[in-house]
């Protein structure tokens, strides 16, 4: 087992990892840029390393300082969270190199994965239904024609280089496409770096079901269930929850079967999250792998009880995976609340000085978060400031639970989402379980919905 | 910028209970930052001065009832603090054993190499910012270093 883990990452992520390593008695280091010099994180780690100025690309996406700070620590292992560096085969391939353990899949796994047109094809290969598409990039508008003529109608146009929904564009109808195929080009090269774009059937208002997967380095992959993350704004996902009320148990053992198959044929080990469109007549359309842990997989590790963080770690590590799929069993309904610092209503960020802050307790209440009285929210990073999670036996009593406990929620000194949260969990759609991606339209000051670039999900 | 100003800045900020103050003028920079119930005053002489300014060297906390800072002996000396850009293993000479690039009292050039920060098993030498005397090593051999840390304060000529 590891001795030391460097976290590669800041803010609520940071402290679950290092939540994860006390628990198993490995010493922890944090590494901040000079922004977060008095962040919980640092404080919590056994010890800590700045590593840069605030500005993330000089510091939590500088690979020379991270492994500097491994080096000049001793660390054996590097867990690097979501965001920031942790889809780098790059950071993955300098690990390896250095003798540190990343803790995630092998870099060529993360590149084969995260290469949107790549991924597609293994997938297709692998039995995964994909939604009909370009079986690569297009090489210009005229082929683009060609295959649109076979998709079909409406489709969307995707930067193979791109991600959370980023280099998306829409189109209804064979006239506006050279141009938008042009221009998504044009954008996919300044924004990614690489213009290669390909095309896929878009699905209107779809549900996004994700499915969570771990393997071990033994030959074991199971799945964790689904979440579902329809309410989302501008692919970013609001309200997640697990199971999915659209799922029935067959649906479930089938998909997640399917994935863990995908999952074994592409030699997926560690943690990784295979994300699916599901549209009004029950079909299931593959979109893309998270090769990372999630934001939201405490609503996972509520209905399972299997820690995730842990299991991470230990297959890193080398060691089994603790369950067998015979063993993993889904129990409850858990909901989680994204709460930013930013307007409810505008959306505009709200970074600032918190000067107070209570989250109640009580049961099925679980908030994984990095702030507190008297901190300071800075505006360099995202705007997530906590994870509000809340456990019921079913599905309407985690959402009385999310209410009371959001209710129950002092932040002063920022805005945060809070009222919009509350406002969608009184919503009779969401309560009735009649949710898709199209749901936070009813909350969006502007209602202009699928002009080019508003696409499924992230 | 002089004592009394100085001074004057301290009192601002704590009386507007300041977090953070930042502040340029005529070349000199300062900048104030509250941790807990210090304040702790950190100022970088600029890399090239084009004419000496009246200047405080650096400080270290202020308790928080506290009058104004302690000055050093030479007030009215710019002090230049050479930070570590990288994080790395600071080593003091080329090799080991060899004699140290500099030592306190060692007369620098601007470009001059003062030290090697070890990262990634790559050697990165960190040049001086200005010309002046060496007035301060802060890192031993051999020790690590952090982005941000002290490495050297140099008077500046």
């Amino acid at each position: 087992m590891f001795n030391k883990i460097l976290i590669a990452n800041r803010g609520e992520i940071a402290l679950r990892i290092i939540c994860a390593c006390r628990e198993m008695g490995i010493k922890t280091v944090a590494v901040y840029s000079q922004a977060d010099e008095h962040s919980l994180h640092v404080r919590f780690a056994d010890e800590d390393v700045c590593i840069g100025p605030a500005r993330s690309a000089d510091s939590y996406l500088s690979v020379p300082a991270i492994i500097s700070a491994a080096e000049i620590t001793g660390a054996d292992a590097i867990h690097p969270g979501y965001g920031f560096l942790s889809e780098s085969a790059y950071l993955a391939e300098v690990c390896e190199a250095c003798h540190i353990k990343f803790i995630g899949p092998d870099p060529n796994v993360i590149r084969l994965l995260g290469d949107k047109a790549r991924a597609r094809r293994a997938m297709k290969k692998a039995g995964v239904p994909i939604l009909p598409g370009s079986d690569g990039p297009v090489q210009g508008e005229e082929e683009a024609i060609k295959v649109a003529r076979e998709l079909g109608f409406p489709l969307i146009i995707k930067a193979v280089a791109g991600g959370g929904g980023r280099g998306m564009r829409i189109v209804r109808n064979l006239e506006e496409l050279p141009k938008n195929v042009k221009t998504a080009m044009r954008e996919a090269e300044a924004a990614f770096g690489l213009g290669d774009v390909y095309l896929e059937r878009y699905v209107e208002s779809p549900r996004h079901i994700e499915i969570q997967v771990m393997g071990d380095h033994h030959g074991n992959v199971v799945h964790l269930g689904e979440r579902e993350c329809s309410v989302q704004r501008r692919h970013q996902k609001l309200i997640e929850e697990a199971p999915s009320a659209a799922l029935t148990d067959k649906q479930r053992k089938k998909l997640g079967a399917t994935v863990v198959d995908a999952a074994r044929a592409v030699q997926y080990s560690n943690a990784g999250t295979f994300e699916f469109l599901l549209d009004a007549t029950g079909n299931f359309y593959f979109l893309e792998v998270n090769t990372r842990l999630q934001v939201e997989h405490p609503v996972t590790e509520f209905i399972t009880g299997i820690d995730i963080v842990k299991e991470q770690i230990r297959v890193a590590a080398g060691q089994r995976l603790s369950v067998r799929q015979g063993e993993i069993e889904f129990r409850g309904h858990a909901l989680e609340c994204r709460v930013n610092a930013e307007d409810p209503v505008t959306f505009t960020p709200s970074p600032g000085l918190i000067t107070a802050y209570s989250v109640p307790g009580g049961p099925g209440v679980r908030v994984d978060s990095f702030v507190h009285s008297d901190c300071t929210i800075s505006p360099y990073y995202d705007s997530l400031i906590a994870k509000v999670i809340t456990y019921g036996r079913d599905r309407n009593e985690a959402i009385a639970r999310m209410k009371r406990t959001l209710e129950m929620t002092v932040i002063e000194g920022i805005k945060t989402s809070i009222p919009l949260h509350l406002k969608i969990l009184n919503d009779p759609d969401f309560v009735a379980a009649r949710i898709n991606t199209s749901f936070m339209e009813r909350f969006m000051p502007d209602k202009n919905a699928g002009k080019g670039t508003l696409a499924e999900s992230a | 910028m002089n004592l009394d100003a100085l001074k004057d800045i301290l009192n601002l900020v704590r009386e507007h209970e300041l977090a953070e103050f930042e502040m340029e003028h005529d070349g000199l920079k300062v900048r104030i930052r509250k941790a807990g119930r210090e304040s702790v005053v950190t100022q970088a002489a600029p890399v090239a001065a084009p004419a000496p300014v009246a200047a405080v060297a650096a400080l270290a906390s202020v308790a928080p009832a506290a009058a104004a800072p302690p000055l050093p002996v030479d007030a009215g000396v710019p002090l230049a603090v050479i930070k570590a850009p990288i994080v790395g293993t600071l080593y003091r000479s080329a090799e080991p054993g060899s004699t140290p690039f500099v030592d306190v009292g060692s007369v620098v050039k601007k470009g001059e190499v003062l030290c090697i920060i070890e990262a990634m098993k790559l050697m990165n030498e960190i040049e001086c910012e200005c010309d002046g005397e060496i007035a301060a090593a802060y890192v031993d051999n051999g020790q690590p270093v952090q982005f941000g840390d002290r490495l050297f304060a140099v008077k500046v000529s």
